[in-house]
């Protein structure tokens, strides 16, 4: 196959930290004490007509809201300062031009509007018929990218992923095929889920959280089992052109489900490296999604002690959650530190000193069956 | 030059058969599986018809051949049911594996457990075994598991047309070389969700639904499940296997309108079907027969409609939409239609448009409304469009080497 460069030059990440305008990179960081993180709302009628925006649910205007600032974080700006004035109502992203010569728009997400079907459900297990329609409407998963294409008139390729912490690795690979295809040059590709007190009640039956309130930065010392279940809504400009605003190039994507014994991870990962001409030594950086689960956070000390001893160990869930595109609030910060070239050291798993970044591959698992590799390349 | 993409095995459960050879005495006798709802529990179900797939979960069971289903939901077994037969029916179980993947859509997953069980949810620990079956993802790894595929599997989610994009994705990644096979389609499970979803949005007919009939009301739900095998060119020529078309057109376009409603002219549609008639260069006169969307809402039948004269002009394919005999499947609807154009090819046909009495004065064409047997059918297309102008369109051709 032919490889086509897909450059990230726009990123829009709403999450449980400060990180919805693009020009700050974790200067702070939130510290939270509770039983999920939840996203900090950006002031969502700078970016929806208020109009609109009251039927909207949360989600809804999550994703729209982060979609939007992907495109204008791509668009060159010539006057810092005064990205975030101009973006205003729904019908004014047209009239900027913010949706023009988008090829694509594909979301990934786990759970589409959790608030928006358990609407639904409350009402029918209260023995009650469905009036409204909206949560209905709402509820279905592929709203959200299908309202970004009505907000920015985009008649192009459409599509929505669902596949747990698949979702969003499927929504980039889709979009690297449509690289490659000639299908497109640009693609906006998001990655959005949200809990809710709800959905966090009754998952945490199925043992998948911890069972109390836990402090995020403290978040490997509780030794239990359980993840600290969070949230976010991340949308990326995709290109195969560079611009003066690319942070980083995304060069491969891969999704492992249940692996087979046989085949341990350290060696499916240096073979992933390998297809793209790299061994495990020259990645700088390496993301894991460490979440705080006894059960599952050796296979990423595994790795950590293996094949990427050397390299500089980052991790993120403590600051976002886990949530089945938390890989998209990943991609964010390993483009950001490619950028940048600084790793915060509120990520820092480990403390080497890189010098010089130029790799930095991204390793998710949940409950060790659908595993992720994200492999990105500096600017 | 993109490798060719055939299609090698079809596998369909739905209301009208449990596998092919009933879903085809069916439709050659012009029998449609609209009726009374009888498995599942509904406050709507004497006010409106359904197309349900007439087994209860236990007889499901039995059909996917599990000794236990427990975890497993409606959703899980139809899809698995389908899923097997179409794997059979290309005779893969006979054939050294090669990179296989697994592309299954659905719309609500298997929320016809976790509506059941919702309040277990809330207050006890009876159902903690269903409480992942609310994700989308759970039927297709169960499918995987079954089925032993691993190295690509994925779930789409765009409303009516899923299934239709899971067979346009299994396609576009068998073309670039990263899969050698694809299972691709669609499973979808009769809800109260969706029952109320849908009444809300007043657009369920009272009557069986009549696509294209100037008195037509709106849709009548329907479940079941649907999957083609995909292959390579070269990989359906190993093991002497007959191959039944070639997918040879796709088109994905969004309408960007409206969540819900078509635009008049139908762009979306006309977008998708352009789309699937360029990708290999093939002639709108070209095309034989159009299994439409056709759901019977008064929107969609307008619109596809004034897409299709547009786009095709004087010279109009033949057109019917199958949604009376099958219901609308929603998700897996793109794909059971799938199988339904392939059939026609397979058996030169084409199926009629059941129910249908006066024509919309609106529309130049009128639809077939009787069998049509022993016809040259050698290019079908087949429209699926969803929610929010999710709309795609495939073309399968007679296979010629």
């Amino acid at each position: 196959m032919i490889r086509v460069p897909a450059y990230i030059n726009g990123i829009g990440l709403i999450s449980p930290q400060q990180t919805a305008d693009p020009s700050l990179f974790l200067p702070e960081v939130m510290e939270y004490t509770t039983d999920f993180l939840t996203s900090v709302d950006p002031n969502y009628k700078a970016f929806i007509d208020p109009l609109a925006a009251r039927r909207m649910s949360r989600l809804i205007k999550m994703g729209i809201t982060a979609a939007k600032i992907a495109l204008q974080d791509a668009t060159p700006k010539p006057h810092e300062g005064d990205f975030l004035p101009s973006l205003a109502s729904g019908s004014e992203a047209t009239r900027e031009g913010l949706g023009v010569g988008l090829d694509a728009i594909i979301t990934g997400t786990g759970l589409g509007s959790v608030e928006d079907t358990e609407k639904i459900l409350g009402r029918m297990t209260a023995g009650e018929q469905l009036m409204n329609p909206t949560p209905f409407i709402q509820s279905t998963y592929n709203t959200i990218s299908s309202q970004i294409a009505i907000i920015l008139q985009c008649h192009n390729y459409n599509s929505t992923y669902v596949h747990r912490s698949f979702s969003f690795e499927s929504a980039l690979q889709d979009a690297l095929l449509q690289f490659e295809e000639g299908a497109a040059a640009t693609a906006l590709i998001g990655g959005i889920d949200e809990m809710t007190e709800n959905h966090l009640k009754i998952t945490r039956r199925a043992g998948h959280w911890k069972m109390g309130p836990v402090n995020n930065l403290n978040l490997l010392s509780y030794q239990t089992p359980g993840a600290l279940a969070g949230e976010g809504s991340a949308y990326f400009l995709m290109a195969s052109q560079i611009t003066s605003t690319t942070y980083a190039s995304l060069l491969d994507v891969q999704t492992i489900y249940k692996p087979e014994e046989s085949l341990p991870m350290d060696e499916v990962i240096t073979r992933f490296l390998s297809d793209n001409g790299l061994s495990p030594d020259q990645v700088d950086a390496v993301i894991l999604g460490y979440n705080g689960d006894i059960r599952y956070d050796f296979l990423y000390d595994r790795l950590g002690s293996g094949i990427f001893r050397e390299a500089q160990q980052v991790w993120y869930k403590h600051l976002c959650g886990e949530y089945y595109t938390s890989t998209g609030f990943a991609l964010w910060l390993g483009a950001n530190i490619l950028k940048h070239q600084v790793i915060p050291v509120a990520v820092r798993f480990n403390n080497l000193n890189a010098d010089r970044l130029q790799h930095i591959l991204v390793y998710n698992q949940d409950r060790n069956i659908n595993h992720s590799l994200l492999l990105l390349s500096r600017k | 030059m993109a490798r060719r993409v055939v299609v090698t095995g079809i596998g369909i459960l739905s209301s009208i058969g449990r596998n092919l050879p009933e879903t085809l005495e069916s439709v050659l006798r012009s029998r449609s599986g609209i009726g009374k709802l009888r498995y599942l529990n509904s406050p709507h179900q004497n006010e409106f018809p359904f197309a349900e797939v007439p087994f209860p979960n236990t007889a499901l069971t039995e059909l996917a051949q599990l000794s236990d289903s427990e975890g497993y939901s409606r959703n899980a077994l139809l899809g698995l049911i389908a899923a097997t037969e179409a794997l059979q029916h290309a005779r893969l179980h006979e054939l050294p594996p090669l990179r296989t993947g697994l592309l299954s859509a659905t719309t609500v997953g298997g929320m016809d457990t976790c509506e059941r069980y919702y309040n277990d949810f809330l207050t006890n620990d009876s159902k903690n075994i269903y409480i992942d079956v609310y994700d989308c993802a759970d039927s297709t790894e169960k499918i995987a598991d079954h089925l032993s595929i691993r190295d690509y599997i994925t779930t789409l989610s765009t409303a009516c047309s899923s299934a239709a994009n899971a067979i346009l994705l299994g396609a576009r990644l068998i073309r670039s070389g990263r899969l050698d096979r694809a299972v691709a389609g669609g499973t979808e499970a009769l809800t109260s969700f969706h029952i109320n979803g849908f009444n809300s949005l007043k657009i369920l007919d009272k009557v069986p639904c009549r696509p294209f009939d100037v008195n037509r009301n709106g849709i009548t739900l329907g479940e079941g499940a649907a999957y083609l095998i995909l292959e390579t060119e070269e990989a359906a020529h190993a093991g002497d296997r007959p191959i039944f078309a070639e997918l040879s057109g796709f088109g994905n376009a969004c309408e960007a309108f409206h969540q819900t409603a078509s635009a008049p002219d139908g762009k979306g549609a006309y977008l998708a079907m352009e789309r699937a008639l360029k990708l290999n260069g093939t002639k709108p006169s070209e095309i034989d027969y159009i299994n439409a969307h056709g759901t019977g809402t008064d929107n969609n039948d307008l619109a596809e409609g004034a897409a299709i004269e547009r786009l095709f002009g004087e010279k109009i394919p033949l057109v019917s939409s199958t949604k009376p005999f099958t219901g609308h499947m929603t998700s897996a609807a793109g794909s059971a239609e799938a199988v339904l154009s392939i059939l026609c090819l397979i058996h030169r046909m084409v199926l009629p448009n059941l129910n249908l009495e006066t024509p919309m004065p609106e529309l130049k064409f009128k639809p077939v409304t009787e069998l049509i047997r022993d016809v040259d059918v050698n290019l079908v297309m087949s429209n699926s469009f969803g929610f929010g102008g999710n709309d795609t369109s495939l073309i399968f051709k007679k296979y010629n080497r």
